[in-house]
């Protein structure tokens, strides 16, 4: 009997279980291989809805369903906290002391926020990486008359890189929509020398932060917020007044990924090669989404496109032949729509040596966006595109 | 040994990683370091040498030396606050 645990129920995880199930149908069905997803709570979650509960009238009853009702019905579901990994025995240890053995092991972990690394953050600062804050976010929104807007990023590496940016401008969008933007002033700080991490990316985005008067502030890495004074401060300085404080968290990986020494301290994110997933030279162990150090988007687009290559690195093992096909290495492929405001988007698609050429934002890419969303639930986690 | 390498009480080695991983990873070893430490990061990413001058000319550091090594890029920055 082989042994598969997949740690994590998102879109990496639960696409892994689906393609391993196809795959090796026969095999499961002969009791030779079995299929296990351990997530924490057995909800799966749409998490790039979020932004949408903040910006677009999105319910956050929309974006989960049960983990089960996505899963292939020869994957088995363990719902439970895991504790740690002992790679010794080949064990993973839940926190109700449940003991699973596995033969190959996939870390589809994803990433945390820990807003709590940075003191006033709860208090003062909004953001929209949980449907409950991207509610309160929403609610603070809707009471707001006026006055400065600053939105930032207080942590790198953070999920959905573009998601900051389609903020900015979705609000400039909203506020003239609400006749308050005369009132407003709206300001965009990004860590590095440029509004983006991708250049082609930030040279499409920054002519358009300029033309809806968005000031962009560079080189601002969060340093402190001064609840007393509304005043958030940087590392290199620079302070900045609020009346509304929006920042993406500071995020990590996993605990127990520390814990068990698959992981370094303090990021935690897994040391993942880039083509063949496997986590630190280990053969039968393989990471993929938010959970790795890549230097790729944590999206569920990154999940996406690596799922089929640590499925086909499995089943290659199981098989004892070497990985074949289109998915025998992973090239990098992250593919995303990007909001720009106005009902209109743009489309960001790359590779390892492949930067994005952003098409001319127009409604198309909004409105794909929009479908893809809503179609999710029944395309991504079945592997159906 | 040159003056620059003596004085050295850090070294970021951030070889490998992508922009903007090595000014991350600088930015890191500042907040983790005391004023007047001198911190070496090593960068095969072709953006650092002019990212990390830029960003240490903003914070108000000093940077102190900027040399090709073979394949990648030493930076050497004092923290000057």
């Amino acid at each position: 009997m082989q042994r598969i645990a997949i740690l994590g129920g998102g879109v990496g995880g639960t696409l892994t279980a689906n393609l391993l199930a196809k795959k090796l149908r026969r095999a499961v069905d002969a009791g030779e291989v079995e299929i296990m997803v351990v997530d924490s709570t057995g909800s799966h979650v749409y998490q790039p809805g979020f932004m949408y509960i903040a910006m677009g009238g999105e319910r956050a009853a929309n974006l989960a369903r049960p983990e089960r009702s996505l899963l292939d019905k020869r994957v088995t579901l363990v719902v439970g906290d895991v504790e740690r990994v002992d790679e010794a025995r080949q064990q993973v240890h839940l926190a109700n002391g449940l003991k699973l053995g596995y033969d190959h092991l996939v870390l589809a972990t994803g990433s945390r926020i820990v807003p709590e690394a940075i003191e006033h953050f709860d208090q003062e600062a909004h953001h929209f990486y949980t449907a409950e804050a991207a509610a309160k976010l929403r609610a603070a929104l809707d009471r707001f008359t006026g006055g400065r807007i600053v939105i930032g990023i207080a942590g790198m590496p953070y999920k959905c890189p573009p998601a900051p940016l389609e903020v900015a401008f979705l609000i400039e969008s909203e506020l003239r929509d609400r006749k308050l933007r005369d009132r407003s002033e709206l300001h965009f700080c990004s860590p590095i020398g440029r509004a983006f991490t991708i250049e082609s990316v930030s040279d499409m985005a920054t002519p358009i932060l300029e033309q809806k008067s968005i000031e962009l502030h560079t080189f601002f890495n969060v340093e402190a917020i001064d609840p007393a004074r509304k005043v958030v401060m940087s590392l290199e300085g620079e302070e900045l007044p609020y009346d509304l404080l929006i920042l993406v968290p500071p995020h990590k990986g996993q605990q127990f990924l520390m814990d068990s020494g698959l992981a370094p301290a303090p990021g935690g994110w897994l040391p993942t090669d880039r083509h063949t997933l496997e986590v630190g030279g280990r053969p039968n162990v393989f990471a993929l989404g938010d959970a790795t150090d890549l230097p790729l988007s944590k999206a569920g687009s990154t999940a996406h496109f690596e799922a089929p290559v640590v499925a086909e690195r499995i089943v290659a093992r199981i098989e004892g032949r070497a990985p074949a096909g289109k998915h025998a290495d992973y090239e990098g492929k992250v593919m995303c729509f990007f909001e720009i405001g106005d009902g209109k988007g743009t489309l960001l698609q790359f590779d390892y040596d492949h930067p994005p050429r952003p098409p001319k934002p127009n409604q198309l890419w909004h409105l794909g966006k929009i479908v893809f969303n809503k179609t999710y639930w029944h395309t991504v986690p079945k592997g159906r595109v | 040994m040159t003056d620059t390498a003596a004085n050295i009480t850090r070294v970021v080695d951030a070889r490998g990683s992508f922009c903007p991983g090595p000014l991350m990873e600088l930015i890191r070893a500042i907040r983790e370091t005391q004023v007047g430490d001198v911190i070496a990061v090593y960068s095969s990413d072709k953006g650092s040498k002019t990212d990390i001058p830029k960003w240490v000319e903003k914070a108000g550091h000093r940077l102190v030396a900027l040399d090709a090594r073979d394949g990648y890029d030493e930076i050497v920055v004092e923290k000057l606050r």
